[in-house]
């Protein structure tokens, strides 16, 4: 078997190198192609009814006026009479037609009667009402230690109030597919993160084997979670296809419908409380806290309060699940771990202002509850170093005269990472061309990338002579793409395949070289005997050696013997510079100094990008972004982009990103960095406007209304 | 989107022969940005659309004798590059400023500016131009951060016109042609706060075409400040335009108007008088910008745009005299 | 009937009159629009009333005239993403606000989500497909690529196109240039700081010039 393990630092040629994404052509050039590109012959193109209300019973649907509507080939019920709505945007009806347009005609024909219950609760911050209705289901209470002993012994308590509402995945991309079904067997083109596992997924909703589930998709136009399944609209979209005689059914959601009910962030709100030494130390921490998503409320894992300081020795934690009449969540890059790096962060930072103390101190002070002190330490300090915190930070409030303030604040985070099941097929052809085939997909990570520069590094080759297929599920599996998993699963997997299908050549190619198979090594384009260079053959030549039988080898990664090629566990800081305008309560981000631990980097390019692209998700979520509900009405009343704000190119600031490439932490072998530099911005930010403005916003985003409030609050 | 046919004409005669007499028959196509979008949500389902972009006479910034005729047809970056419009109103080149997105200045005309509908989210979602639901305000007790705060029931939207507050604060006209004639109206006069559902939120009539925007020669200082949360396109909260008539250093007459926080722009008249025989800085516009939102009734959940607007002037008239 | 007929015979003319130009030449007189009529026949219907209806269109799409038919609601955007197969241009908001859909008219950026396809009949319109040369990239592809500025890559194409129009006008921009110049476009993924790179690179590699 051969030693799988990475070269050394400073042998690697092509890992550990920025090189240029390999489909960054195919995306610049418009030319790649995504599930919503994708035409087939005899297509028809489909739209959805969905309920304009939040609780009610269908009674009654008459599809008879749609069925006569020009170019309309069929329609598809969704939700029968008798079904109970329990979210506006349910989906009730799939209408196919010719063109998009005939489609929507024959949507708007189909009548519904609805017996509408005008009961629906949506505000789930307001946890009373929520507990009044018995919408909130507590989960029990979580004592570690002797709080309350512990909170008599504190010299200070802090307490506050924090909250962080839903937001929505907003991919660009809608959800949805074009597939084709004729009874059968299932041509699937949809938008997903788990190409080699959809297809069961549909399988299972057309009860069909799944084997019979054909999978392909080259690029996928964002996911952060929310595109594991094959989704009601996958499946109804399917069995029409089956009903208009096996026709190619291109259905995606229009953005309302998209932000409506293809998933969400949860909201997490809650009342903290935290005990502390005079020099700092917590040594008590209390927390209420209560989630949603939607209908199936938010559940919480007392492990993540006190977030990243789990190891606060006397703790209490309750937490309840919200139920409301909204659509449900989904796993949002770092399920719950932005929301619970805020709330605690928040609650640190208001401790160290009661305190009058440096908040980096009290961060510092108590990093020995921390799973990772030193790591926390250096990066605390390198992000500081980046902000200027020494010649910046001042004490909360006391950003000097006239009304735009600045600030500083704090975030941190961790994440487990790790690498998912995964394995590939190497083919390595007598004419010496090199195949690669796995089940994955590349969600703009640079999956491609970095398992290219992998077999490239392994092969000796240059990348550009390795051809890499992926976004098929006739190639071997992959696991989703999901958890920060697949850098690692998809370059461990790489690793084995290409050195396992490498020692087959050396096989074949020894003998014509006088020498044993364990002594040749492949590098620069060659084969050649360890400690002789002049007894080598080119690639080719070498390959020549197979005859007519080429050489096809796997590899895989198995997440529970990883092997040494990866690993998980990362931390991460990030400290906020803002400036607020106290006049209008508009926060501007100045920068955000990003320093994440993340292994052994193949593609420094690409996992700066994974950084850059986190960070200004955070600072979405933190300035702009929420999902609001109508209690009147029940409707997601911002879900357009004209409501529904996102951060545009100049209101992100400036993004200084440090990845933490020492040493040890390249010894670790690869870990994901999907999710880690997601999770702390949201916190340094919110922090960096209390430390500016000099009292705390306690929600989240930190839009004018909330900061003026704030504001309004100190001088009262 | 509902079929709808499809017009192109070549003269004004000929388009406003192509309109309806009431609503819902016809709409006009200049721009776009707004009018599809109304479409695709069947707030607008129109069994005509009439294209005017291709009548030249809609078209073009000249100087007259009165003052500068701004084409309806105009697009925000004809004006942002128009040198007429740079050397006299700073206060147009602010708001066009304001519409952060390269594609909707070269789309976006002015007069779809002055005629697009409200961005109310109830009115986008179908709820109707006054949001009622069972003979209820939605806007009043809901979600209304967005809306008016010098709203009167019924009308709690706000007016989403960027270049409204300023063209009023210059004191410009709009034309208006019909197949029976023209007429012209003061800006002002052009935003009407409707008082039913079947009302608009402007005097333009459903066969009428809004031609051209006169702006007044007179000699101002003039300017636009607009609080928008994002740098990026973005709906702005609250605006303020401001135009003053000087002696020297000192005010002669004033005119300040506040958009995105009533159904219509609202002109602060006394807090424009009180700047008389005033030099202007920064104690003089804190106060008159106090004064023009002392009427301000804000809903539920929007006081903060009571200080927004007030910001807003403060900022317009400084910017105004720097 | 959906598949475009395409024929390659005519190019744009390539006159110093721009498409703008030429149509508001026709409207003077019946002399001219006869003329018109001549040159292109799908034009002599746009002053009478056509649709609801499919009718007959001509589109110029990169250099080259394609004829369709459509419903006159048919927009821009979906008439070259379904009918023409030009599925560069995404559709995102559908609403004017995102900028994925992001074609040139007239050499102008515009959102073809809110442009009818009936409406961008007789002008140049000019795709990111129309950007390439053969395998060739366009210098703000490159200096995407380089920069990075792409992830998902679902809204790179519209800021592209919008990148290169942005550029025609601002030859020399600096990166607080491209900040006030991109806000018509938004990206999810976060890959702003790579564009104002990428475009800063872009335009120095177009020699500040036009292109």
């Amino acid at each position: 078997m051969p030693d799988y393990k990475w070269p050394p630092k400073d042998q690697r040629r092509i890992i550990g190198k920025p090189v240029n994404r390999v489909d960054g052509p195919a995306k610049a050039s418009g030319r790649a192609r995504f599930s919503q590109d994708v035409r087939l012959p005899g297509m028809l193109y489909a739209a959805l009814l969905t309920s304009p209300y939040a609780h009610a019973k269908v009674t009654d649907i008459d599809t008879s006026q749609a069925e006569k509507s020009p170019g309309v080939k069929g329609i598809q019920i969704i939700s029968e009479p008798g079904t109970e709505i329990q979210w506006a945007g349910t989906e009730i009806a799939l209408v196919a037609a010719d063109t998009e347009e005939h489609a929507r005609d024959g949507v708007r024909k189909i009548k519904v009667k609805y017996e509408v219950f005008n009961d629906h609760f949506v505000k789930e911050a307001d946890l009373a009402t929520a507990q009044k209705l018995g919408r909130a289901k507590p989960s029990g209470e979580a004592v570690t230690g002797d709080p309350d002993q512990a909170f008599k012994d504190a010299d200070v308590i802090s307490e506050g109030e924090y909250g962080i509402p839903p937001i929505t995945h907003c991919c660009l991309e809608s959800h949805g597919q074009v597939v084709a079904f004729d009874g059968e067997k299932v041509e699937y083109r949809p938008s997903t993160q788990n190409v080699s596992g959809v297809g069961g997924d549909l399988a299972k909703g057309l009860e069909i084997p799944a084997a019979n589930v054909h999978v392909h998709q080259d690029h996928i136009g964002g996911g952060f979670g929310s595109k594991f399944a094959s989704d009601r609209w996958g499946v109804e979209t399917a069995k029409l296809s089956k009903k208009v005689g096996g026709k190619p059914i291109r259905y995606h959601h229009d953005r309302r419908t998209e932000l409506e009910i293809a998933g969400c962030r949860p909201a997490i709100y809650g009342r903290f409380k935290v005990g502390a030494k005079k020099d700092g130390t917590i040594i008590a921490w209390e927390s209420k806290t209560w989630a949603t998503g939607g209908f199936g409320g938010g559940g919480l894992n007392a492990n993540l309060l006190p977030y990243v300081f789990r190891d606060v020795p006397n703790r209490r934690f309750n937490h309840s699940a919200v139920s409301i009449n909204a659509g449900g969540a989904r796993a949002w890059r770092a399920p719950n771990h932005p929301q619970v790096s805020f709330l605690t962060c928040s609650a640190i930072e208001d401790l160290a202002a009661k305190l009058k103390m440096d908040p980096l101190e009290v961060f510092l002070k108590n990093l020995h509850y921390t799973q990772r002190p030193e790591v926390y330490r250096a990066q605390l300090l390198k992000a500081a170093e980046m902000i200027g915190w020494k010649s910046k930070w001042h004490p909360r409030g006391q950003s000097g005269r006239g009304p735009v303030k600045t600030g500083l604040g704090i975030g941190i985070g961790t994440w487990g990472g790790m690498g998912h099941n995964a394995t590939e097929r190497v083919t390595i052809h007598p004419d010496g061309s090199v195949v690669l085939e796995i089940g994955s997909q590349d969600l703009g990570t640079g999956t491609r990338t970095i398992i290219t520069q992998t077999a490239a590094e392994s092969l000796g080759l240059p990348m550009k002579d390795i051809t890499l297929r992926i976004g098929d599920n006739r190639y071997p599996r992959a696991g989703a793409s999901g958890g920060s998993t697949t850098v690692g699963g998809t370059s461990a997997a790489t690793r084995k395949a290409t050195l396992n299908a490498l020692e087959k050549l050396f096989e074949a190619v020894a003998p014509s070289l006088g020498a044993q198979p364990d002594q040749l090594v492949a590098r620069d384009g060659k084969i050649m005997v360890k400690g002789d260079s002049s007894k080598s053959l080119t690639w080719r030549a070498a390959c020549a050696k197979l005859g007519v039988t080429p050489i096809e080898a796997t590899g895989s990664n198995n997440r529970r013997s990883p092997g040494g090629l990866i690993a998980g566990g990362v931390g991460g800081a990030q400290m906020a510079e803002v400036e607020v305008d106290t006049e209008t309560g508009i926060v501007t981000l100045k920068k955000l100094a990003v320093v994440q631990d993340c292994g052994m980097i193949i593609n420094p390019k690409t996992a700066a990008s994974q950084c850059y692209g986190a960070a200004i998700m955070a600072i979405c979520g933190a300035l702009y972004e929420e999902r609001i509900l109508d209690a009147a009405t029940g409707r997601f009343l911002n879900a357009e982009f004209d409501f529904y704000k996102l951060a545009g190119i100049k209101d992100v600031g400036q993004i200084e990103v440090h990845l933490d490439m020492t040493p040890e932490h390249d010894a670790r072998g690869v870990v994901g960095l999907g999710e880690p530099p997601v999770i702390p911005g949201i916190a340094a930010i919110a922090n960096a406007v209390a430390n500016a403005i000099g009292v705390r916003v306690p929600r989240v985003p930190l839009t004018p209304d909330r900061v003026l409030a704030a504001l309004e609050r100190r001088r009262a | 989107m509902q079929a709808f046919e499809y017009a192109n004409p070549k003269t004004l005669q000929e388009a406003l022969g192509l309109l309806g007499s009431s609503w819902g028959e016809a709409d006009v196509l200049a721009g776009g940005t707004d009018l599809l979008g109304l479409m695709k949500e069947y707030i607008h389902t129109p069994k005509r659309v009439v294209n005017i972009k291709g009548i030249k006479e809609l078209g073009g910034i000249e100087k007259t004798s009165a003052g500068v005729r701004i084409g309806a047809t105009v697009t925000v970056a004809e004006l942002l590059s128009s040198g007429l419009i740079k050397s006299q109103f700073p206060a147009l080149i602010q708001a066009a400023q304001g519409i952060a997105s390269m594609q909707i200045r070269n789309m976006g005309s002015i007069g779809g500016d002055l005629c697009q509908r409200p961005r109310c989210w109830y009115f986008r979602s179908g709820y109707g131009l006054l949001a009622m639901k069972d003979g209820k305000s939605l806007v009043a007790n809901g979600e209304n951060r967005y809306h008016a705060i010098f709203g009167r029931a019924p009308a709690y939207f706000v007016s989403a016109s960027s270049f409204g507050p300023a063209l009023i604060a210059l004191g410009a006209k709009v034309k208006l042609a019909s197949q029976s004639g023209t007429r012209e109206l003061p800006v002002a006069e052009f935003f009407v706060a409707p008082a039913t559902e079947d009302d608009r939120e402007i005097a333009l009539k459903p066969n009428e075409i809004l031609t051209e925007i006169l702006v007044p020669a007179e000699t101002t200082r003039n300017a636009t400040y607009e609080v928008r949360q994002k740098e990026a396109l973005d709906w702005p909260l609250a605006t303020a335009s401001v135009a003053l008539k000087m002696d020297g250093g000192k005010v002669r007459s004033a005119e300040i108007v506040m958009g995105h926080v009533g159904p219509t722009p609202v002109r602060a008249p006394k807090a424009a008088r009180s700047l008389t025989g005033k030099t202007i800085n920064e104690t003089v516009a804190e106060k008159a910008a106090a004064t023009a939102v002392k009427g301000a009734r804000p809903l539920s959940q929007n006081a903060y745009k009571v200080q927004l607007a007030k910001a807003a002037v403060k900022r317009a008239l400084l910017r105004a005299v720097s | 009937m959906r598949s475009p007929k395409e024929s390659q015979v005519r190019k744009l003319p390539e006159s110093g009159v721009s498409r703008r130009g030429f149509l508001q030449g026709v409207s003077l007189g019946g002399g001219a629009l006869g003329a018109a009529v001549l040159e292109r026949p799908a034009e002599a219907a746009q002053s009478g009333v056509v649709g609801p209806g499919e009718v007959s269109i001509t589109l110029w799409v990169n250099g080259k005239e394609h004829e369709l038919r459509v419903e006159p609601r048919v927009t821009l955007l979906d008439a070259l993403r379904d009918r023409l197969g030009l599925t560069g241009a995404k559709r995102v908001c559908d609403r004017g606000t995102c900028g994925a859909c992001t074609v040139l008219v007239e050499g102008k950026a515009v959102y073809a989500c809110t442009t009818l396809a009936i409406d961008a009949q007789g002008k140049n319109i000019q795709t990111i497909e129309g950007m390439t040369r053969g395998s060739e990239l366009h210098p703000v592809m490159k200096a995407f690529v380089n920069n990075d500025a792409q992830q998902c890559g679902f809204c790179t194409p519209g800021f592209v196109v919008a990148a290169k129009a942005f550029i025609d006008e601002h030859p020399n921009p600096t990166e607080e240039d491209v900040m006030n110049g991109l806000g018509g476009n938004l990206c999810r993924c976060g890959t702003y700081i790579g564009i104002r790179k990428a475009v800063v690179e872009a335009a120095k590699a177009m020699g500040g010039r036009n292109a």
